[in-house]
């Protein structure tokens, strides 16, 4: 395996620029839209449901939808995103002629996804605090851990852009994995709704623990403990950002 | 000195061998052209001499360097023109040069000063803020090479740079090209045009079927393959046309069938001209493409 050097930022700053040249057409699917999911699971669903713990349902699925949502942000940049500018504009080809090698522009596809994460999941946070559910003033460091799990699910969606085949190939992966994991890993309802074994499974789809994490710095209650949420993103991060740089290299050169 | 040099050089897809053990050397300054017909391995051998392509076997060295070691820094030198066009279709006509600088590292108000003057000397002032789908082609190739030379490169390659430019752009071009090989600036240059080569190449290699069959300057492959002068005789009836082979054997005159048409080669013998009725034309490159690439002289 080859590193990615600080060269990544270039490709970071182009996909920042096109960003922002098209932001209208890209802002309300992932701001507008999670508003709305909460607004209408937390209110028009909440009013059946009693309420998780002595939380109202609203805030408790508040931050499950700031981690799923992010976590959305940044799997499609690196699904749909990646594979459009990999195959059918050729862009990676162009700068691959550049000081910039394979490594660099996988790097800088990963740390925009998440980027992409962190600003998708601030804005549902900001949302979230205009309508006063956000319970302690830790929930300033979920931004950092967006970013943080929008490193590990872009670089799994990476991974799985390596071997599409085609851009339909996506449908697999967002139909059988994400979308179950998404209704699963404890945005919706607690985890121990299922049986223990269910349980630690779900611990190791990868957003039960950012779920987790973000609801304890949401409301500021630490347990269980939210490092050992913490150590197994990071403990995936490193697995899956090395697994992309070594497949993603195989599919941009040939 | 050569600032470009491959050792065993091997390029295979599966089990298509594209570029097959080429061994060649560039030195610093001059143009060296790749000329081969579709399919020879032209493009494989130029993305892996560019870093783009990962070499199957063999070894390439740029300006000193291993290129398997060093490839972000010897891609720093090197301004690449690629075959199909891959401009950024996200961005503008500016912001695809000014991008591009980016990641060559040049500072942004040098890289706005570089991009304008690009802009001005390939006539695309006015499309600066278009999309790259409202150029047309000619436009689209013009900006791929304003883009090559973006960061004023040490070695300039070229993958087929003309095709599709009209005539004025094509000069333009190759007075550019002129220009900076004055500075020094390598060249190597593929192309399909045969003027083309014969204009601005100091030397030029054959490609066929993944090898380099020769290499050499312009002039001394027509003296060597196909003679100064040369006929291009077309025989009214198949018995004028044995009469004439057989004239052309009597007098060891090389020659070729080309359909119809006899083409004989190294011409010096005016008498037999006289007798054969045919007036020689001068020896071209293209000729010499022709008879290095014809399928039956390749074992
Ligand atoms: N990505 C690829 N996958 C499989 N085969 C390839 C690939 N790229 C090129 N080839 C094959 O390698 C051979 C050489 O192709 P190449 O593009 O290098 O030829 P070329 O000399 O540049 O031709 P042209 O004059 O048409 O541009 C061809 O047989 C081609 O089909
Ligand atoms: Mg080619």
């Amino acid at each position: 395996m080859r590193m990615f050097s600080w060269r990544f930022i270039r490709l970071w700053q182009r996909n920042r620029d096109v960003f922002f040249r098209l932001w209208r057409s890209e802002l309300p699917g992932f701001t507008i839209e999670p508003v709305i999911v909460l607004l209408a699971f937390g209110v028009g669903l909440g009013t059946f449901v009693s309420g998780v713990g002595d939380q109202s349902y609203i805030v408790f699925i508040a931050p499950g939808i700031v981690a799923g949502y992010a976590m959305f942000a940044g799997i499609f940049e690196c699904t749909y995103g990646t594979y459009a500018r990999m195959e059918f504009q050729s862009t990676f080809d162009g700068i691959l002629a550049t000081p910039l090698n394979a490594e660099d522009i996988i790097a800088g596809e990963i740390f925009w996804g998440a980027t992409r994460a962190m600003l998708t999941g601030t804005a549902i946070l900001v949302a979230a605090a205009i309508f006063q559910l956000v319970q302690s003033p830790w929930a300033l460091l979920i931004p950092a851990v967006c970013f943080l799990q929008g490193i590990l699910f872009s670089a799994l969606a990476i991974v799985f852009t390596s071997y599409a085949p085609a851009i339909y190939s996506f449908n697999y992966f967002y139909t059988l994995f994400i979308n179950p994991m998404f209704f699963v890993s404890g945005a919706f309802f607690p985890l121990t709704n299922f049986p223990p074994f269910v349980q630690n499974l779900s611990w190791l789809a990868p957003l039960a623990p950012a779920i987790h994490l973000t609801r304890s710095l949401f409301i500021g209650k630490f347990e269980p403990n939210p490092f050992l949420s913490l150590g197994i993103i990071v403990a995936l991060t490193v697995i899956f950002f090395a697994w992309a740089l070594v497949a993603m290299r195989k599919r941009l050169t040939k | 000195m050569a600032i470009i040099k491959t050792e065993n050089l091997t390029k295979k897809f599966r089990d298509l061998v594209a570029v097959d053990n080429v061994s060649m050397e560039i030195a610093d300054g001059e143009c060296f052209g790749l000329l081969g017909p579709n399919g020879a391995g032209k493009t494989s051998l130029i993305r892996m001499i560019t870093a783009i392509s990962p070499v199957t076997a063999g070894q390439v060295w740029v300006d000193g360097q291993d290129l398997a070691r060093h490839s972000r820094r010897v891609k720093a030198l090197l301004g690449v023109v690629p075959q199909t066009e891959n401009l950024d279709p996200d961005l503008t006509v500016l912001q695809n040069l000014l991008t591009f600088a980016r990641y060559f590292e040049i500072p942004r108000k040098e890289a706005m000063r570089r991009s304008l003057e690009a802009l001005r000397l390939f006539q695309l002032e006015e499309k600066r803020g278009s999309r790259i789908k409202a150029l047309s082609g000619g436009m689209k190739r013009r900006l791929l090479i304003a883009r090559g030379l973006i960061n004023q490169p040490k070695i300039l390659i070229l993958d087929e740079p003309t095709v599709g430019l009209d005539p004025q752009s094509r000069h333009l071009l190759w007075q550019k090209l002129r220009e900076l090989k004055a500075q020094g600036i390598t060249q190597l240059l593929c192309t399909q045009n045969m003027e083309e080569a014969a204009l601005l190449c100091d030397r030029v290699a054959i490609m066929h079927l993944g090898k380099i069959v020769v290499v050499d300057v312009p002039h001394n492959l027509i003296l060597k393959y196909v003679g100064e002068k040369l006929w291009e005789i077309e025989p009214s009836s198949p018995a004028e046309r044995e009469q004439i082979i057989r004239e052309l054997k009597n007098h060891h005159v090389e020659f070729e069938e080309v359909g119809l048409a006899i083409r004989a080669f190294h011409v010096d013998n005016d008498e037999l001209a006289h007798k054969l009725l045919v007036r020689p034309r001068q020896g071209t490159l293209e000729d010499v493409f022709f008879r290095l690439t014809s399928e039956s002289l390749v074992e």
